[in-house]
């Protein structure tokens, strides 16, 4: 055991319809540990979750604040609906910092047990600041209302490894493991700015911590830079209404409910109870929309090999609970148990490894034309225990491979590595030169928007061909999902606040198959309506998969079934019945928006969120090569005659290529025009006072950044 | 002609449900099928006669990550 450096008491403040009303500040560069009031300007304001996230940071940064800055901070919060145990998905952190790869403020969030055991520890919210000179960690005990700072040199960085330890050292017994949870990182997180967070919970059943992972954005990179190798926080006692909600009758009724529709629906519908979110890489494929070898195509026929029947039947363990927090019946946390390691330090030992998950199919899969299950596995396995965002990984190798087998950069000039795309082996060593911060995987780490410099200056790349390949906005790595023919998701994906992650809108069956949205308002009301609601998750602490990863049965009968009407419902009904207010669906939008709003102003302030930055690599907007071209020939001939009155018969494929270009990227110009008038921003992309004012938001400090720009 | 999410795609006689969801690589298993405006249950898909200008909506309730 570490030396303690700080032992702090504190009485644990007592849930009051879903909050604490106290959050915790500890500085690591001095162990100052402080207790705040959360106010009712907060509640009003912010809700919960990653609007008491990103308020906090705002207070904490100035816009020369950058990602190693000290004053730059950690802030993780559950938000008022986490922790009920009655209906899927209560379990989220949702956490924000200033980013590397962006500048601006990133939020992530994810499952496991360490929000709603924060929360009931006696905090609504945790600021992390400072930096510390030597490894620690911060243990809060929420039964005794403890805190300590620890000396952390000695503990391992790879997380199964750091978890596992942790959990046994702070846990009494084995039956005390499940009330642990610890927050770290691993080794790539020291040297890459794509560290991720891994929040754990420990699963009886199999014996060993599970991980959830805050990924985007780099956030273990923050913590491993300002030295803290772990959090960790025990709470014993989880009851069914600790929250204390007003009205736990409703809570209730909603939970039965939904759960029924679980148990009835699911195997009808996304079987997520069997594969988790993998269940859609062949729809995906099949729909021209999975991201293969950088994005250039939309599936292979080689993805029936990593089709969710070969997980399900070969390699994940099925008929155990899969929650990742109490309560949830969607149970999608899949994971392949006594897997065995073939390559880096932990070769030959067996793990479990948590997931696939789809993104983790399409990213590290085909997106890098490797259509092999176990290497999939692996790479998961090696991208969780080293800390790597699995996304920002994958669509960085597809960038990096698809420069080298384009002539841009040579195999010398990576060390030696043949990236070619379908080399699992080379992969795999890049993963863990990142771990061993040597090499190319060192350089690899700093993300898609820095190598291309690097390329461009030190190896003589072609400026315009990087631009238009390098699958990054804002300095973000866009998530795995083809989608040029869909210029709804094109402004989904570029317009989203933090960068291209579609945890804001998911339109591309919408607008590219139902085509319910032909309209550039059509679209632009979708990019608002989506974004607004789905951030509301974020506010409160809930998981967006139960909102429509299963619907009702005659969800169809509905007006407008992508929303998921009762759903909608009853996130309404839970929200009231927790909190005591009696909030509509309108209201609800309303929440998102004062966030969303903020956000935008937030990421103005940090120098970006104008319409400078919200453009798109071409890539995610149209044909890049002659190969992709041609590859939808007939589609991109059609589109050529019908919608621009060309003939292409009398063109040469690159006359064709760049009148479609010059035609989408017009496009996209009037599609962003739309979504800035919908959103109440200027044409420069600048949420307006009068829209501010509009909803509550007309605060001083936010016209004092947006009313320099107007 | 027949349309189909509103684009024209060509209907021969005898075309069912079943038939223009096959012929559209329509694949994806919670999709809602509405043919001039009535609803056509999934049990349905295999008998349901599609008509010469028939306005065949297909929606698919995917809405992503």
């Amino acid at each position: 055991m570490g030396a303690i450096l700080k032992d702090y008491s504190y009485t644990p403040a007592k849930i009051e319809r879903g909050y604490s009303g106290k959050s915790l500040y500890i500085n690591v560069s001095d162990f100052r540990i402080e207790e705040k009031e959360v106010t009712g300007f907060m509640k009003e304001k912010f809700t919960g979750g990653k609007g008491f996230d990103l308020w906090y940071l705002w207070n904490a940064v100035t816009p020369e604040t950058r990602w190693n800055s000290p004053e730059n901070e950690i802030v993780m919060s559950v938000g008022p609906l986490g922790g009920i145990t009655q209906y899927s998905g209560t379990g989220k952190t949702l956490i924000a910092s200033i980013s590397p790869l962006t500048d601006i403020p990133i939020d992530s969030n994810a499952g496991g047990y360490f929000g709603p055991l924060l929360k009931f520890s006696g905090w609504d919210a945790f600021e992390l600041q400072g930096k510390a000179d030597k490894d620690i960690l911060i243990f809060i005990d929420g039964n005794n209302g403890r805190i300590q700072i620890e000396e952390a040199e000695e503990y391992p960085e790879d997380t199964h490894l750091l978890a596992e330890e942790l959990t046994r050292k702070y846990a009494v017994n084995d039956d005390d493991m499940v009330n642990i949870s610890v927050v770290c990182s691993g080794s790539a997180a020291k040297t890459g700015y794509m560290g991720l967070l891994n929040f754990s919970f420990y699963d009886p059943r199999r014996k060993t911590c599970r991980f959830k992972q805050a990924a985007r954005g780099g956030l273990g990179t923050i913590l491993r830079d300002k030295k803290v190798k772990a959090l960790v926080v025990k709470y014993k006692g989880i009851t069914p209404n600790l929250n204390n909600a007003a009205d736990i009758s409703t809570i209730n009724k909603v939970g039965v409910k939904y759960h029924k529709e679980m148990h009835d629906l699911d195997s009808k519908q996304n079987k997520m109870r069997q594969i988790g979110t993998a269940n859609t890489v062949m729809i995906m494929s099949q729909y021209d929309l999975l991201p293969t070898r950088n994005f250039q195509t939309g599936g292979d026929p080689e993805t029936v090999k990593i089709s969710p029947e070969v997980f399900i039947n070969e390699w994940l363990t099925q008929g155990l609970h899969d929650g990742c927090w109490y309560g949830c019946t969607m149970s999608c946390a899949k994971c392949a148990d006594h897997f065995l390691l073939t390559t880096g330090p932990y070769a030959g030992e067996r793990v479990t490894v948590d997931g696939p998950e789809y993104e983790c199919v399409a990213g590290l899969g085909a997106n890098l034309g490797i259509f092999d299950p176990q290497a999939i596995l692996e790479e998961n396995f090696y991208c969780d225990t080293y800390g790597i965002d699995l996304i920002s990984f994958a669509t960085c190798t597809a960038f990096i491979m698809e420069c080298y087998q384009r002539g841009q950069i040579t195999q010398e000039q990576m060390g030696g590595l043949d990236l070619k795309f379908g080399n699992k082996d080379a992969v795999l060593e890049l993963l863990h030169q990142m771990a061993r911060g040597e090499g190319f995987g060192k350089l690899a780490g700093l993300g898609i928007r820095k190598l291309k410099k690097i390329f461009v200056e030190e190896f003589g790349a072609n400026p315009d061909l990087l631009e238009d390949i390098g699958m990054e906005v804002k300095g973000l790595e866009y998530s795995e999902y083809a989608h040029k023919e869909s210029l709804a998701q094109q402004g989904g994906f570029a317009m989203a606040t933090k960068g291209p992650q579609h945890d804001e809108a998911w339109l591309i069956f919408m607008d590219m198959v139902n085509k319910q949205i032909p309209t550039f308002e059509d679209k632009a009301n979708a990019l608002y309506y989506f974004p607004m609601f789905r951030t509301w998750f974020g506010l409160v602490g809930l998981c967006k998969l139960p909102w429509n990863d299963i619907v009702p049965a005659d969800n169809h009968k509905t007006s407008e079934p992508a929303k998921v009407p009762e759903h909608v419902q009853n996130y309404v009904d839970i929200f009231n019945a927790v909190t005591g207010q009696s909030i509509d669906k309108d209201e609800l939008i309303l929440q998102s928006e004062r966030v969303y709003q903020f956000q935008r102003v937030f990421s103005v302030r940090m120098g970006k969120g104008e319409r400078k930055d919200d453009y798109a690599p071409y890539r995610s907007l149209g044909p890049v090569s002659r190969e992709e071209y041609l590859s939808r020939q007939e589609l991109y001939d059609k589109q050529l005659r019908e919608l621009q009155g060309l003939d292409p018969e009398t063109m040469n494929l690159d006359e064709k290529i760049a009148k479609l270009r010059a035609y989408r990227e017009d496009q996209y110009e009037q599609l962003m025009d739309a979504v800035y008038r919908r959103r109440g921003w200027t044409m420069n992309g600048i949420p307006t006072p009068e829209r501010l004012k509009e909803i509550g938001m007309d605060l001083p400090e936010l016209l004092e950044v947006v009313e320099p720009k107007l | 002609m027949i349309k189909v999410n509103t684009e024209d795609h060509p209907w021969y006689s005898g075309m069912t449900v079943r038939n223009l969801l096959d012929e559209k690589v329509y694949t994806f298993r919670h999709i809602i099928v509405r043919v001039n405006g009535e609803y056509v249950p999934e049990e349905g898909f295999d008998e349901f006669a599609i008509q010469d200008g028939d306005d065949v909506i297909v929606l698919h309730l995917m809405a992503g990550g």
